[in-house]
């Protein structure tokens, strides 16, 4: 039999000589009826394929009134596709509809009102009510359910039509009906209705719907389930107990086999916890929710992975969930790269200092895999592990070492990078590795890696006896470089020089020297201009800017504001709970959401993985920031964002005195800048690329996020201008416009 | 949050679509040209494509099969778990008709596929999934039929996985306890993670609609609720799931398990126990390398349960470089047999009797020129098994009891297997014989 189908079918595609559409014609209008049902499946199978078949609409659509189910079906398919394009003709099919939905056999009756309803053109409109009406009251279940979708699919064509005729009430009324799958199905569509209506009282459940849906959950098939949970979390409980005995109700769904109908209750219970006093129940419903939530890993990877982003979330909101169970989350090596990554962001999730002895292991063990991401992210993760607990950093240090040691080269690299991180959480604690370091010299070709090593030899200067060289080594290669590694460079050299200035006077004048007058890149130079003035004018005010302390560094492992996270948690199991963003994120105006992605991907992927990186690289060593999230912006030029809090320094006469206008405070503290934007950057008023400067300034502050909270940087102060240097520049300056400094030029190095 | 979706596809690996079905009509069928070039553009920058993404508005859920990819696009904020379960199960549906989904199948099934898609999912939400359910009224020969097909009341019953009417000259029932274990050892012989997926599987021949009622032993249902304190050596199982016959607020309240089965094969019941027992077969492997001549292996295996059961089809795979050749094996029990297309030496034991312990020796040359660019994947080590008449948690059936109208008799059968999952060991580093250790 089905060879005999087999062949029969392969015949239907391979007919593609010139002139089919003529020969199909001709068979449509055969007298045989098996040779018209025979050309119905041709041209079905054209349209697969995606030829146009829509010239044929008249002569297929003659077929439609036949006995023959499967015959029938293929028609409504036809009409299905191309009613669009021959919205004329669709009445010639809307008889046989009609007369369809009156048919004895309840099959065809649902077929006929289901397939109406996917005929989007307002001809079928006029007709499709009273047949509709009929429908909702068939005493067949099967009709019921499919007519209660139908209504659904009217709303979304024409609202008023469905108010005119009523059927919002038949609905409503259908949530009471005895079938289960009929409630569900009626829930679905209100749902979706409620979400367009413009008054909002479509759906709205009160005690008495909830009732309803409560009972028929037990019933139902687990899309019939999930539906019904899903309209029970936009349930509000008047009080804590009728919120614990809703939730009572709820968790026998847990133990569904269907990983969808575990996540939606999953998404009830955490709403509704909102409203429950109890700290006894809570705890309660905790502890019955890991076991399933572990389960979901048993699931496919896809589903896995779903799964995952929303442990993730859930892992925010309840830290005490799952504290137990991390081994569940290591890799296993053939699990797909992206489950990969999130059940390595899970596990620093979970890591305490029980846990850290096995997850330090078990990420080496990551680090010597042969997935080039997967190996950097397990490495930033040792660091991040180290910075979050404290007794376990020289185990992190060890094994950091470790894999310096395999020599392989984008692990070392990122090594160097976390290893800086731990430097500045860890001040003098592990100066003795800073050797070993720097036999790496050669193979670093990253800009980030190379960046902190100069920073980690900058910093420690004074214990290094051949400092000097090593920077020395580097500016071989100044001018070359990434402006990142340009600005580490030139602050290191500006520490090595305060802390051995016998050593060291010559490079930093010929670094200084290169840096005002052979980069182009503002920021590089302007910051070489403000160390010179800086070193010419009060060596001490250097000093103290320079190498004064730097804050204190934390990983956040909460990556999401508490506002999000409610609205995220009413979003259990949706995409929203995947990508971590808001709905009206990635939905609504297209442009705008275009747009909007990209920034909140931007600062996501930022929050989740440069926490630490970003904000870290102080250049100039002055404080950083206190709580590194707030960095969420970088421009290309640099993840260092270091900005001044030193004591005002009164400057004196600049040097040369050409600019007196720019002679203004080098470091005006002006502390009521705290209304400034979120934006952490400024720029430098006056150079060469201010205009391009402040057009991406003006970018990026409208693409951050707002923030959080308090900005750190709003009370840092405003660097007004400075003094003109000694070197004149070949392009004069323009003025600088010191009005757009009040708002937003703040220190940029 | 509606989560309806727009549109299913079902393309190959070239993103050609081989069927699709749009069920919505609120995004234009050519959005799927982008689907491809997006994950091919996530795939060169470096990072794996997620199973979900959005660009432009739409948004794209994704599985693959064999060498499929089926696809559901959506412009709303869909429940994601849903649509992923939902993809699937068209898969598992597709699959039952035909044996295989493939391209081939697609295009000589596309008329069924179509009225499948179009009872499966309707305005873009799941409708009846069952595939026993859908092949009584969804039919490959359907003009066979004599009587025209009707809805079978199954599809709308709140007993939606069994129709009325079944009929068995011989009522019988089969229930196998089947616990997979889930092993994972690093390479110092620490257990990262031992696990062990259990299932109740039944296979159920009967007549009518009857009533079940299972019962296990009590150990096992309390301490699934954890209502009785463990004492002893107790194992604790985590997290039981139900086949969705099971009535579950029943299963709340009292424990019992009670139910009207769907015909034929499926999963009762499932479960997971979290525990720390012994390895039931643990694997030693030492390996000697002497780079660019040959690699020397001893694997030693033992048997870690009671001595009166025995292991059946025991198979350790160990993973050898690719580059290997002229391999010779030395073993005390068994055959040894080298796959070089899985780079792997497998060894095969027949039976393998509790508390026994055998050891093997593998030999191979090595190439004097190692291709440096050759990252060393490491696979670990992985061992197939079954134990039979054997069971980690402890379960038993204590009873089975039938009920149906008509009254019958009806014979049930338990037997009880240990298996292995996905049971991994990962490999020690090799002792490098010909170079001096690192300084």
């Amino acid at each position: 039999m089905a060879d005999f189908l087999r062949q029969n079918a392969g015949r239907f595609f391979a007919n593609n000589k010139k002139g089919e559409n003529a020969e199909l014609l001709a068979d449509l209008n055969s007298e045989y009826r098996d040779r018209r049902k025979d050309a119905v499946k041709r041209v079905i199978a054209n349209m697969t394929v995606g030829k146009d078949v829509s010239s044929l609409f008249p002569q297929v659509v003659k077929n439609m009134q036949t006995e023959d189910l499967e015959m029938k079906k293929l028609v409504y398919l036809y009409l299905m596709n191309y009613a669009k394009s021959n919205p004329d003709l669709v009445i010639l099919a809307v008889n046989t509809f009609v007369k369809d939905t009156d048919h004895v056999n309840p099959l065809i009756r649902a077929l006929a009102i289901r397939t109406m309803g996917c005929i989007r053109v307002d001809k079928i409109l006029d007709h499709i009510c009273e047949p509709l009406r009929k429908c909702l009251q068939d005493d067949n279940p099967y009709v019921r359910k499919t007519a209660a979708i139908g209504v659904a699919k009217l709303w979304d064509l024409d609202q008023e039509r469905a108010l005119e005729n009523g059927f919002v009430t038949v609905l409503q009324d259908l949530v009471s009906d005895s079938n289960p799958m009929v409630v569900a199905n009626a829930v679905t569509a209100l749902a979706e209705m409620q979400e367009s209506s413009v008054s909002k009282d479509v759906f709205v459940v009160n005690v008495a719907i909830m009732n309803k849906m409560l009972a028929a959950l037990n019933e139902c098939t687990e899309w019939g389930q999930i539906a019904i949970l899903t309209s029970l979390a936009d349930y509000r409980p008047l009080d804590s107990k009728e919120a614990e005995n809703v939730c009572e109700r709820v968790i026998p769904r847990l133990q569904h086999a269907n990983g969808s109908v575990v996540l939606s209750a999953i998404r009830v219970l955490m709403i509704f916890m909102r409203y429950i006093k109890s700290e006894d129940f809570i705890k309660g419903m905790i502890k019955k929710m890991s076991p399933p939530l572990v389960s979901l890993l048993a699931s496919a990877p896809e589903v896995q992975y779903v799964s995952l982003r929303n442990i993730n979330l859930i892992l925010q909101k309840r830290p005490d969930i799952l504290q137990n169970d991390v081994r569940v989350f290591f890799c296993k090596y053939n699990d797909p790269p992206y489950v990969k990554r999130e059940k390595l962001e899970i596990i620093i999730k979970l890591c305490n200092d029980k846990n850290i002895e096995q997850i330090l292991s078990e990420l080496k063990e990551y680090a010597s895999e042969v997935d080039v991401e997967f190996v950097r992210k397990a490495v930033r993760a040792i660091g991040r592990c180290a910075i979050m607990i404290d007794e376990a950093s020289e185990r992190c240090v060890n094994v950091l070492l470790d894999l310096i040691n395999t020599k392989v080269n984008y692990v070392v690299q990122e090594a160097i990078i976390v290893i800086k991180d731990i430097f500045r959480k860890y001040p003098k604690r592990y100066e003795a590795i800073i050797p070993t370091l720097c036999q790496n010299l050669d193979s670093l070709d990253e800009p980030e890696a190379k960046g902190s090593l100069i920073w980690i030899i900058g910093e420690y200067a004074e214990r290094i006896e051949n400092a000097d060289e090593l920077i020395e080594n580097f500016l071989e290669t100044f001018l070359e470089e990434n402006s990142q590694v340009q600005l580490q460079l030139l602050t290191a050299t500006v520490k090595l020089f305060l802390k051995k200035p016998a050593q060291s006077q010559e490079i930093v004048h010929r670094v200084l020297q290169t840096a005002t007058n052979e980069i182009d890149n503002p920021d590089t130079r302007d910051r070489a201009y403000v160390y010179w003035r800086l070193l010419s004018t009060d060596p001490q005010a250097a000093k103290a800017v320079v190498l004064s302390d730097k804050p204190p560094i934390s990983v956040e492992t909460r990556t999401i504001s508490p506002a999000l996270m409610d609205e995220l948690i009413n979003n259990i199991s949706t995409l929203a709970s995947v990508y971590h963003k808001p709905p009206k994120a990635f939905m609504g105006n297209r442009a705008f959401s275009a747009d909007a992605v990209k920034t909140a991907a931007a600062a996501d992927a930022r929050d989740e993985e440069q926490i630490i990186g970003d904000a870290v690289l102080d250049a100039s060593g002055a404080p950083a920031p206190k709580n590194v999230m707030t960095d969420l912006l970088d421009l290309d030029f640099g993840s260092s964002e270091p900005a001044y809090t030193s004591p005002p320094v009164s400057s004196s006469k600049p040097a040369s005195n050409n600019g007196p206008n720019y002679s203004a405070d080098l470091f005006d503290m002006s502390s009521d800048m705290s209304g400034s934007s979120s934006s952490v950057f400024g720029g430098m008023g006056g150079m060469g690329g201010m205009g391009g400067m402040q057009q991406q300034q003006t970018q990026h502050q409208q693409q951050a996020p707002p923030p959080a909270r308090n900005d750190p940087f709003g009370d840092l102060g405003g660097l007004g201008g400075f003094g003109q240097p000694p070197q004149q520049q070949q392009q004069q300056p323009t003025k600088p416009t010191q009005s757009s400094a009040e708002n937003d030029l703040l220190g940029l190095f | 949050m509606a989560s309806a979706v727009s549109a299913i596809f079902i393309l190959d690996l070239k993103g050609k679509v081989l069927i699709s079905r749009n069920y919505r009509g609120d995004i234009p069928m050519s959005a799927v040209e982008k689907f491809l070039p997006l994950v091919l553009e996530a795939e060169e920058d470096s990072q794996a494509p997620a199973p979900c993404f959005t660009d432009d508005g739409i948004n794209y859920l994704y599985i693959r099969h064999n060498n499929l990819f089926l696809l559901a696009i959506t412009r709303k904020n869909s429940n994601a778990t849903t649509v992923m379960l939902f993809l699937h199960t068209i898969a598992e549906v597709l699959t039952e008709y035909f044996k295989e989904l493939e391209e081939e199948s697609i295009r000589d099934n596309f008329v069924i596929i179509y009225e499948l898609l179009d009872e499966m999912m309707d305005f873009g939400y799941p409708q009846t999934t069952e595939s026993k359910i859908l092949q009584e009224y969804i039919t490959q020969d359907a003009y066979k039929l004599e009587v025209q097909v009707r809805p079978p009341m199954a599809v709308t019953n709140a007993v939606s996985w069994r129709s009325e009417g079944i009929r068995y000259r011989k009522n019988e029932v089969f229930l196998d306890v089947v616990e997979s274990v889930n092993l994972l050892v690093n390479a110092n012989g620490n257990v990262l993670r031992s696990e062990i997926l259990g299932a109740v599987k039944m296979k159920v021949f009967l007549s009518g609609m009857p009533e079940l009622r299972l019962g296990l032993n009590d150990k096992v249902m309390f301490e699934s609720t954890g209502r009785s304190p463990t004492k002893g050596k107790s194992i604790e199982m985590e997290d039981v799931k139900f086949h969705q016959c099971v009535r579950l607020s029943k299963f709340e309240n009292d424990r019992t398990i009670s139910f009207i089965p769907p015909d034929g094969e499926f999963d009762l019941m499932t479960y997971r126990l979290n525990t720390q027992v012994k390895p039931l077969i643990w694997v030693e492997a030492l390996v000697e390398n002497y780079t660019g001549s040959r690699v020397e292996y001893l694997i030693r295996a033992r048997a870690q349960f009671k001595r009166r059961s025995s292991a059946n089809n025991v198979e350790i795979h160990i993973p050898v470089p690719e580059d290997a050749d002229s391999p010779k094996f030395r073993s005390g029990i068994g055959s040894v047999q080298y796959v070089p297309e899985k780079a792997c030496v497998i060894w095969k034991i027949k039976q393998f009797q509790g508390g026994k312990e055998f050891s093997m020796r593998a030999h191979f040359g090595l190439p004097s020129v190692k291709n440096l660019e050759d990252a060393d994947k490491k696979p670990p080590m992985s061992i197939k098994f079954e134990i039979p008449y054997f069971t980690t948690s402890g379960i038993q059936v204590r009873y089975l009891k039938i009920q149906e109208r008509s009254g019958y008799a009806a014979l049930p059968w338990v037997r009880y297997i240990t298996q292995n999952g996905d049971y991994q060991m990962r490999m020690p580093d090799s002792i490098k014989a010909s170079k001096m250790a690192p300084i």
